[in-house]
């Protein structure tokens, strides 16, 4: 049994138009199913505003989904009452993509850094607390010393790495980190993932790992998710998927990976035609007006994510033929 | 003249200096990418140019900032005011924390138009600016706050808004680390494309080496709050010269590479006020020796155009 089993999610958010048009939704999240299992790490890529980021927050439910099951751990969260759902909290943290505006400006990072520890009455004593509170941070490269700081005084980086540190506080089962080590130079990122799957080892921490960077995601996660538009469109193990992807859009997504050694340029295969928006979506396959090898029945039928033999599935009418 | 020639800058937080003497230049139309270490100074110095940084606790304890030959450290709050948004304006590392929470995008972009563009200040532009960057049905996307976006259309909404003031100088520090690749290469693409057109500078801060190769001339390395090499883009992505650009390029990780661990640069970042004696890198070097702990390294010419802050460096 996975420790994660998403089935067919659904979260549509109503947004106000101009005051005399309907109000309408953004489907956010259209029909994802996804699966964690315990001390897996599984990546989840794709366009920016294609619904990532709410998908994170709905398996924690910081946001209600519309529709779908969502089951961690042989327990099915849509269902739970609030009170049964603070007691799974602890063993669902999410690092957040912006940890500007998710750490709280008034509280030394210490104070939020041990509050987690704190609310699941996790450090007996104080001596216990603020060890544990310098080891979280000197564990992500943070000055101990720093604790009495507040986050405006910190660089970017820094910030993000003590959102992280909050989050592992708890010695958590699942972690969604959305978008991780996106502030971070490439030492200080190495020195963040290596600690990640050290504790992913140790402890058989499970991730659902959001990032846009796919040689991060291609080296740390085992199963990789691409998602276009609310959907998954192709998944399976990270290096098949980045070495043999077979959907059109993580083979145009794949192309457009910049490398640093001018002379390994490969050419890229540029996207045209308009980037559909979640308001209203396509008919038939969602990518089908950018797909440059779609046809005929594209553009009215939209494809299942079918699974092959070899653990890897595909939303594409003409892949795998 | 240069567009931004910054001399010899040193900047505090109270009574630690967190920016070390750093000079950068930057012509009309060029572009400078500044790298380095999480916390050593980058946003710091960028913020400087406009003299952004609340004082206090910040201070300009020495240095100076020519921007069109004049220095902005002694600029009056009217001079200041004019130089923003029209000399000079940003791409936010944060751009959650930097739009305005209460405002709809579309007025937020609008606003500045005014400010810089009046006659242009319309829907009609706002709208032409949100699809330049990107931005899918933005007719309907003015009208959303800032929380609606996802974390890469907040980040697209801060590129159009700093380029609505059709600025000389961009700072855009960290601008696509909310982005996907495909959206990454089309925004590299229009800043290219500015900078030949209306010969806008970009001074660019990333960590995403891939996108320095593609859009900068040069590029300044930044470590403890110092510049350890700079050189053009092209040499210095080939050939490093110093051990930390060295080790910098090492860690990362590369598409298609088996490894079971990331190289990481052991040990840890000292962090300002702690700045070890003689070269700050020493303690994590590979190739220290036992001067690098004593000697202070300069900033040295070492062949063509490059700069290098190590004395044993191998030519
Ligand atoms: N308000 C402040 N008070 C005290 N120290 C500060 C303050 N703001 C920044 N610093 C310190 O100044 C140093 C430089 O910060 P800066 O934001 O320039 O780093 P950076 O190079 O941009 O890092 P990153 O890549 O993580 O964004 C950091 O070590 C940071 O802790
Ligand atoms: N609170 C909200 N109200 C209305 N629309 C929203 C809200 N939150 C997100 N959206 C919309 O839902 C869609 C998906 O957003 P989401 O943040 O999940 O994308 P993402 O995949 O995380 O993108 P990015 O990579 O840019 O962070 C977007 O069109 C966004 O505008
Ligand atoms: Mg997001
Ligand atoms: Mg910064």
């Amino acid at each position: 049994m996975p420790l994660l089993d998403v089935q067919d999610l659904r979260v549509h958010l109503p947004v106000r138009g101009p005051v005399w048009s309907r109000p309408t939704v953004v489907r956010a999240v259209d029909g994802v199913s996804l699966t964690v299992e315990a001390g897996e790490a599984v990546g989840l890529v794709g366009e920016s505003g294609c619904g990532k980021t709410t998908l994170g927050r709905a398996v924690l439910r910081l946001v209600e989904p519309t529709a779908g099951r969502i089951v961690f751990d042989g327990r099915e969260l849509t269902k739970l009452e609030r009170g049964a759902l603070r007691g799974l909290r602890r063993r669902m943290q999410m690092v957040f993509q912006d940890p500007f505006n998710s750490l709280n400006p008034r509280r030394t990072v210490g104070e939020s850094v041990g509050e987690a520890l704190d609310i699941h009455r996790l450090a007996p004593t104080r001596a216990a607390r603020s060890e544990r509170i310098a080891g979280l941070l000197t564990s992500v490269g943070l000055d101990p010393a720093h604790a009495d700081r507040y986050p405006h005084e910190f660089s970017g980086g820094q910030r993000q790495r003590i959102g992280i540190a909050r989050a592992l506080a708890v010695d958590p089962q699942l972690l969604v980190c959305d978008e991780p080590v996106s502030a971070l130079d490439v030492s200080v990122q190495a020195q963040v993932i290596n600690l990640l799957r050290d504790v992913q080892r140790e402890r058989g921490l499970a991730y659902l790992f959001i990032s846009h960077d796919l040689a991060v995601v291609e080296h740390f996660c085992q199963r990789i998710a691409v998602m276009y538009l609310g959907r998954v469109v192709e998944t399976g193990p990270s290096r098949a998927v980045c070495r043999q992807p077979r959907h059109p859009y993580t083979q145009a997504l794949l192309s457009a990976v910049p490398v640093v050694d001018p002379q390994s340029k490969r050419p890229r295969i540029i996207l045209t035609g308009e980037v559909p928006s979640p308001l209203a979506p396509p008919p038939g396959c969602p990518f089908h007006p950018r797909c440059p090898v779609a046809e005929g029945r594209c553009r009215t039928e939209a494809p299942a994510l079918r699974m092959g033999s070899d653990g890897r599935a595909v939303a594409c009418h003409l892949a795998g033929d | 003249m240069p567009l931004l020639d910054i001399r010899d800058l040193r900047i505090d937080f109270g009574s630690t200096r967190v920016v070390d003497g750093v000079s950068l230049s930057l012509a009309e139309g060029g572009c400078l990418a500044l790298v380095g270490e999480s916390g050593c100074g980058k946003s710091v110095t960028a913020l400087s140019i406009a003299r952004l940084l609340p004082t206090p606790p910040a201070r300009y304890a020495a240095g100076e900032i020519a921007l069109q030959g004049r220095d902005v450290l002694r600029m009056t709050p009217a001079e200041l005011r004019a130089i923003r948004g029209g000399v000079v304006s940003y791409v936010f590392q944060e751009p959650g924390a930097s739009l305005n929470p209460v405002l709809r995008v579309g007025a937020q972009i609008r606003e500045t138009l005014r400010l810089h563009r009046p006659r242009e200040a319309g829907e009609t532009e706002v709208v032409r600016l949100l699809k330049q960057v990107g931005i899918p049905a933005p007719e309907q996307r003015t009208r959303d706050y800032p929380h609606q976006l996802s974390g890469g259309m907040q980040q697209r909404v801060m590129i159009a808004m700093a380029l609505a003031a059709a600025p000389k100088l961009l700072v855009a520090d960290e601008p696509t680390t909310a982005l996907d690749v495909t959206i990454q290469a089309q925004i590299i693409e229009l800043l290219a494309e500015l900078r030949r057109q209306l010969g806008m500078a970009i001074l660019l801060i990333t960590h995403n080496l891939g996108i320095v190769g593609d859009l900068a001339d040069r590029v300044a390395v930044m470590y403890a709050g110092q510049i350890v090499e700079e050189a053009a883009t092209g040499d210095l992505l080939r050939r490093p010269l110093h051990p930390y650009t060295q080790a910098l390029l090492r860690s990362a990780p590369i598409l298609g590479r088996e490894q079971d661990r990331l190289e990481a640069i052991p040990g840890t970042v000292p962090v300002p006020g702690q700045w070890p004696a003689g070269c700050r890198f020493a303690p994590r070097c590979p190739m220290a020796r036992s001067e690098c702990r004593e000697q202070v390294p300069v900033l040295a010419p070492c062949g063509g155009d490059r700069l290098v802050r190590c004395p044993f460096v191998e030519t």
